[in-house]
């Protein structure tokens, strides 16, 4: 599973259909914007139902990219380490929620995913993550910390898969258990991840 | 468990490595026996290998994408348990050599193939003896930032760029300071 262009030919034109256009994700500490979309063909989530815990929220450009494993599977394999810090994981993309339901199926996953298909792309672009030109939301991040507020958001070129979520996670981790910390995150800075409580 | 300071680099008490451990240059490899993307690699790294020498520490790390490569985690398991009778690298090749057969039947046959007690590491890998091992370094990939299969991190970054002979050169022959 690549994380950036091989020689394969699918992979190579779906990175280059992607324009090399940024936005700016909403910053930390800003109000995490709530939504309703479709998590199946006949069910409704909202972000405020996870009010109280962390969520991960993952925008990604598409459905069904040509590689045998890609930033959703990735996340699909990490769940585990999510939910035993007690945070859910959410991806997002535009793709309508029958295509979501036969890409979670074939790709096993066991999370949602969720519909920003009408209006298209309406949640990507009030979080700051929709590409205007392609159509598709960027590779972004956000971590909601469970007071609803973005706590650490990141924007991928789109042809990297984001691997940085459970770094960050992590120190959101820290930050919250220890009353002290008065530390703004500094994208060099790392966690100390002996200080997360667990195996 | 790895300690933070190993997510990224070779740890010398654990990791399974070729070359010395105090090398210039460390090429650390979270892969997946399954993936098709890192047994194309292999051959590139190989040719690293032989390039750079002595000032290349090489070690690899288990990651396998068990929802997307159910032989992934066995075969990663009888890659420990190769490492048990002193033969990880040998099991380790021929895995990647054989991506398409990676069955518990096959992994039996290589086994045998080696000179190794196939009873002892079938069973092993049937009774998932080495499974807290491939778990403690899919963990510590999740938290080095590990992002893809293969995952290379040289002198503890990870690297983004292409997965080819000269951009790796490249990427090697300036490594970045150990943060």
């Amino acid at each position: 599973m690549p994380s950036t262009s091989t020689k394969s030919e699918p992979e190579h034109a779906y990175k280059e259909m992607y324009s090399k256009s940024r936005r700016s994700a909403l910053p930390p500490k800003t109000e995490a914007p709530d939504f309703t979309l479709r998590s199946t063909p006949d069910q409704w989530l909202s972000l405020s139902e996870f009010r109280g815990q962390p969520v991960v929220l993952a925008f990604y450009p598409a459905d069904w990219s040509p590689v045998c494993g890609d930033q959703m599977a990735l996340y699909n394999e990490m769940l585990k380490e999510f939910h035993d810090l007690g945070a859910e994981l959410i991806g997002i993309s535009v793709d309508g929620a029958w295509c979501h339901a036969a890409f979670a199926r074939d790709r096993k996953l066991h999370f949602p995913l969720l519909a920003d298909f009408e209006p298209k792309g309406d949640i990507a672009r009030r979080y700051g993550v929709y590409r205007y030109k392609d159509g598709v939301s960027e590779r972004a991040l956000f971590v909601i910390d469970a007071d609803g507020k973005v706590y650490w958001s990141f924007v991928s070129p789109v042809g990297v898969n984001p691997g940085e979520p459970m770094e960050f996670f992590l120190r959101w981790r820290i930050c919250k258990t220890n009353k002290q910390c008065r530390q703004r995150w500094r994208p060099n800075d790392q966690p100390n991840v002996s200080q997360i409580a667990g195996p | 468990m790895i300690s933070r300071m190993y997510l990224k680099l070779p740890d010398p008490e654990r990791d399974h490595f070729q070359g010395t451990i105090d090398a210039p240059i460390a090429l650390l490899e979270y892969g997946d026996y399954e993936c098709p993307f890192c047994g194309e690699v292999q051959p590139i790294v190989k040719e690293i290998q032989r390039r750079l020498g002595d000032d290349l520490c090489f070690a690899f790390r288990h990651f396998p994408l068990t929802n997307v490569h159910p032989h992934a985690e066995h075969a990663a398991e009888a890659a420990e348990a190769a490492a048990e009778q002193s033969s990880f690298w040998a099991m380790h090749e021929t895995l990647f050599a054989n991506q398409d057969a990676l069955d518990d039947e096959a992994l039996a046959e290589y086994a045998a193939a080696l000179g190794l007690s196939e009873v002892r590491l079938i069973q092993e890998v049937i009774s998932g003896a080495h499974a807290k091992r491939i778990q403690e370094d899919f963990r510590s990939g999740v938290r080095a930032g590990v992002n893809g299969t293969p995952c290379f991190f040289i002198n503890g970054q990870r690297y983004d760029g292409e997965r080819a002979l000269e951009p790796l050169l490249a990427a090697l022959s300036y490594p970045a300071t150990i943060t």
